[in-house]
Formats: C-alpha cells, sequence, structure tokens
C-alpha cells in the first residue's frame, strides 16, 4: 500500500498574527512555523496505517525550501521519502491541482490531507485532490480501518458521525481524532537525514482566486464588568438589552 | 447571473443553515439583478421542499434518484454541477455543513470554479467578486477576489440572519445523469444524538473549562443550556482528560463555532480556544482570574467563582424564561 501525506505548512498555534503593511501577507517576524496541526494528525493516522499494513509513506509540499526543517521531522516520525513543489502556495486549487500533477502517475493508495490548515482555514485542497485524481475523497475523518482494497471510516456529519464504507484509492481529510501527532525519536532523526527531499518544478495551472487584503480582526470595544452579587443582572441585559435569550 | 443554491436536507427535513443560504442567495440574486434557484437533492417530500419559498426564492430544482439517500460527494458534485449548467448559474451558493466540505471543494474542481469556503456577509460586485472571511482561525480577515466566470461560496453557519420573504414556488422535477462510479461510499450507520441542539447550529452556546473542577459539576452548565435552549461546548482540555466528549471540544482543532450568544465558564481563553468561538457575536466569560486573557475578547464578563455565579445565572434565566 502507499500512502501520500499532503503537508502545510502553518504559523505555530500559539502565534499573535500580525499582517504586512501592503496588507497582503502575514508578517513572519519572530514567528515559528509547523507542520499545520490537522496535518501532524493526518501524519500520525498514516504512521498507524504504514506500521498496520508495511506501507510507503511519501509527504508531499507545495511551497519553498524553508519547508524543510518540517519535512525533517516527518521523515524523522517514520515517513520514506518528502517531494516539495517548488512554487508559492497561494490559491487552494492552484496547490491541489500541483500536487495531483506530481503524484498522478504514482497510483496512491490512500491520500490524506488535514482536515484544512489553520493559516486560511479553507478545507479545499484534499477533495479538490480527489476530483483531480478522479478517486473518492471523505471529508472530515476521525477514523480509519483497512481491510484488504476497503476503507471504513469515521467521518463527522451535523449532530452526529456517520460509519460508511468505500473502496480504495481514496483521499481522507482527517479531524483530530484520527491520530495523536508523534514525536520522533532519536533514531528516527538520525534516520531521516540519509532520506530524500525530492524537488520538482511546479506545472503551469491557473489561480482561480486571488487575495485582495488581510486585516487584523476588529477589537472588542471592551467588557463589561458585572459584580457577581449581581450575577442574575446578567441575564436581564442578555434578555432586554442584546436580546438573545 | 443566475444564482444557484443547494438547500441541504438531513433525513429529509430542513434546518437553519439552509433557509439561512436561502436567505444569503435570494439577497444576492436582488443585488445582482438576476434569479435563484434553489437545489434540492434526495428524498424530502414536496410539502417540506415548499416550505423553502418561505426565504424569497421562487424556483426549486428537485433532484431525485434512488440511489441519493446517502451522501455521496461525487453524486451530489455531479448533481450540482449538471443543475448550475442547466441555469446557467454564475454564483453558486452552499451553507458550511459537513457534506458541503467535501461537495464544494469538488465542484470547484470539476468546474474550474473559484471557490471561497466560510464567507459571513454579501460580496462586493463594485470590483470583481470578492468576499471576506475569517482566516488565521479567527485572528484575522482576508477578501479574496473569485477571479473565474462561475463562483462558488460556502457561507457560515449563524453568519447569516434568516428573513422571511415568501414567495409561489415552481418546484421543478430534475433526472440528472449519473453512473454507478458516482455512488463509491455505503452508509453502514449514521450516529446522531436525538433531542440534542446541534453544537454548530446553536444561536447559544453554554460553555465550561478546567474552572468547573471536574465532570461531576456539568449539572449546572447542562441546566443554565437547557433553560436558554442552548448547546453546551467545552475547552480542549476538558475534553483531552475526558470529563466531556470530543464532539464538544471548540477551538482551532475542535469545531468552529459562531453563535450568537457564547457564555464560557471557568476557561480562560488560551488564544487556540478563542480560534474556534472568535466568530460569536457576543461572548460572556466567567472565570475567577481578573487577567484571564479570555475578558479583553469578552463582551459581558463576571470575575468570580461559577459556583457561585452560576446558580444565580439560573435562577435569573429560569425567572426570564417563565415569563416568555
Amino acid at each position: 500500500m502507499k500512502i501520500l501525506l499532503c503537508a502545510s505548512k502553518t504559523p505555530d498555534t500559539t502565534t499573535k498574527i500580525n499582517f504586512t503593511a501592503d496588507k497582503k501577507s502575514l508578517d513572519n517576524t519572530g514567528v515559528q512555523f509547523i507542520l499545520n496541526p490537522n496535518d501532524d494528525h493526518g501524519l500520525a493516522g498514516a504512521m498507524d496505517l504504514k506500521e498496520k499494513h508495511n506501507a510507503q509513506l511519501t509527504v508531499i509540499h507545495v511551497g519553498d525550501m524553508s519547508v524543510e526543517p518540517i519535512l525533517r521531522r516527518c521523515l524523522a516520525i517514520g515517513a520514506d521519502e518528502a517531494i516539495l513543489v517548488n512554487t508559492p502556495p497561494t490559491d487552494a486549487y492552484y496547490v491541489a491541482m500541483q500536487i495531483a500533477e506530481a503524484v498522478r502517475n504514482e497510483n496512491f493508495d490512500l491520500v490524506i490531507c488535514g482536515r484544512e490548515s489553520i493559516d486560511f482555514n479553507g478545507n479545499e485542497v484534499g477533495d479538490m485532490l480527489g476530483e483531480a485524481l478522479g478517486i473518492p475523497s471523505v471529508a472530515y475523518v476521525g477514523g480509519i480501518v483497512i481491510d484488504g482494497n476497503t476503507a471504513t471510516l469515521n467521518r463527522f456529519i451535523d449532530g452526529g458521525m456517520e460509519n460508511l464504507k468505500v473502496n480504495l484509492p481514496l483521499v481522507i481529510t482527517a479531524t483530530k481524532e484520527l491520530a495523536e501527532p508523534r514525536i520522533a525519536n532519536m533514531r528516527g532523526i538520525m534516520q531521516s537525514r540519509a532520506k530524500t527531499i525530492k524537488t520538482l518544478e511546479p506545472a503551469a495551472i491557473d489561480h482561480l482566486t486571488e487575495l485582495v487584503e488581510l486585516e487584523p480582526p476588529v477589537k472588542k470595544s471592551g467588557v463589561v464588568l458585572i459584580d457577581i452579587a449581581e450575577a442574575g443582572k446578567l441575564m436581564d441585559i442578555l434578555h432586554e438589552k442584546e436580546k438573545l435569550i | 447571473m443566475p444564482v444557484l443554491v443547494f438547500a441541504e436536507n438531513i433525513e429529509g427535513k430542513f434546518h437553519k443553515p439552509a433557509f439561512e443560504v436561502l436567505t444569503y442567495a435570494a439577497d444576492v440574486a436582488k443585488m445582482l439583478n438576476t434569479t435563484v434557484t434553489a437545489l434540492t437533492i434526495g428524498d424530502a417530500a414536496d410539502d417540506e421542499i415548499s416550505k423553502l419559498s418561505k426565504y424569497g426564492v421562487a424556483h426549486i430544482l428537485k433532484a431525485s434518484d434512488t440511489r441519493l439517500k446517502d451522501f455521496n460527494s461525487t453524486a451530489y458534485t455531479s448533481i450540482c454541477k449538471q443543475a448550475a449548467e442547466k441555469i446557467n448559474a454564475d454564483v453558486i451558493i452552499m451553507s458550511g455543513s459537513f457534506n458541503v466540505k467535501a461537495l464544494a471543494p469538488r465542484l470547484s474542481a470539476k468546474m474550474k470554479a473559484g471557490l471561497i469556503t466560510q464567507v459571513n456577509d454579501l460580496p462586493k460586485t463594485e470590483n470583481g467578486f470578492v468576499v471576506r472571511k475569517s482566516v488565521y482561525s479567527g485572528k484575522g480577515f482576508g477578501e479574496f477576489n473569485i477571479k473565474t466566470a462561475v463562483k462558488i461560496i460556502t457561507i457560515n453557519i449563524n453568519a447569516y440572519h434568516i428573513t422571511e420573504n415568501p414567495v409561489q414556488a415552481q418546484i421543478e422535477a430534475f433526472t440528472p445523469q449519473l453512473s454507478d462510479s458516482d455512488f463509491p461510499v455505503t452508509v453502514l450507520e449514521d450516529i446522531r444524538q436525538k433531542g440534542k441542539i446541534s453544537l454548530t447550529e446553536a444561536e447559544v452556546v453554554v460553555s465550561g473549562g478546567r474552572g468547573m473542577k471536574g465532570p461531576e459539576n456539568w449539572g449546572m452548565i447542562e441546566e443554565l443550556a437547557n433553560i436558554l435552549g442552548a448547546a453546551t461546548a467545552c475547552s480542549k482540555p476538558v475534553a483531552d482528560v475526558g470529563w466531556r466528549p470530543h464532539s464538544e471540544h471548540v477551538g482551532q482543532t475542535g469545531l468552529a463555532i459562531g453563535p450568537n450568544l457564547y457564555i464560557a465558564i471557568g476557561i480562560s481563553g488560551a488564544i487556540q480556544h478563542l480560534a474556534g468561538v472568535s466568530s460569536s457575536k457576543v461572548i460572556v466569560v466567567i472565570n475567577k482570574d481578573p487577567e484571564a486573557p479570555f475578558f479583553k475578547a469578552a463582551d459581558y464578563g463576571i470575575v468570580g467563582d461559577a459556583f457561585e455565579a452560576l446558580p444565580k445565572l439560573i435562577e435569573a434565566a429560569k425567572r426570564i424564561k417563565s415569563v416568555q
């Protein structure tokens, strides 16, 4: 079995977000970049399957070589090889099609993406990739069992979960329930140094959307504090003034 | 520029997110001076479908096929494309449901139509087709221009206010061309909690954190939620230690919600938690630490012990609800 993990690079979850003066990009000053946390759950899920089914695991990233520490960590955790498509990841369709072009002839049985990246919160690339590769995709998967050619999945639906069956090849987007992120051990870190990161040049793909501008969130005007002795008054405010209850 | 809106039903019934996107689509059509068509897929009955006409949409396409009972993103994608082509839609609008999370991107790739997800407001059309959404998990906003002739957007649940505007609706049966390969998924079981308000759809959410000290104290959270008709939620540490189910975890790696009112009790407001709730319209924070970061994001706050505040809140909520 061959598994592909799509890895996105995002600011660490605790980062304070500032934008550049031209409002076109993130101000990278002092920002620590990590593997997108949802992809990290996907990586752990991929490792579980790799160990159980003796699968081959490839990690792919669309971006530039600044991702190397993140890809090395994936290799240290146990991925067998990494691919970098050397182009800025500026539009979900563009990214999905770059991945599709890079792996079209590789016949992966299972492609795993995080359910969304925590920068642009699109939840788009995984299912676009399914369409581009002409294979099924299942979004927001919190559990997977593979038996032969069939995957049994648990996915989120509105108000609950759905248990379903689908044949491979398949794309899934992972939620945190899929698996707890792993930590690389020293042996893995040593081995990762000998593994290759293959760099590919991008294919000619259109951008379907463009960023106009980024802005910080609207600041709240300040909290109205209510004395705990009169806590009930809060409910009256929410009822009479805010008309929320 | 005709508008197509996907009105999704769950087990044959339409819910609030469908009415929100219908209202949104009717408003977009008005803005663009064009017509709007709703698309329904699957087994909703005609009298249920006719409810959609309450929200200003006069033309409804009803796609039926016995194989459509279960959700297959491939089949739904194909139907949406056929419906969009049938009415020459330039704008396709969907809700932020879990099914749409798979459907909208597939449709975007299939039609090569630009997609922006989780939009909150109406598009700006003076200079292209520009929509605004929250980015960096609520730590910023981004405006995006969709450059393709056909544009797809998904609207956050709870983001758009429903307005009733009853019209005479024409329901048109629509038989899409589908093949067996459009149905790769076999659903084994749907597990939905019956009688509970869905967290993503709830207008009011009462949420507890580590300050609640243990699962045995959640009775008060649930009581307050029951009185207010609210859903219950929790912070990540609470779900991680198993005091509450993971399905209640809101935050960066949990569910992102945008209720009208979010009441956080005993939650300090770590940046990862705020990411999941920052689109709430009004935030109330109850925490005994006056330095808790959550107060900076709150509209109303009580500094003090949750176990002292909650009985008072419950009593006041009962009083208000009893006269309603």
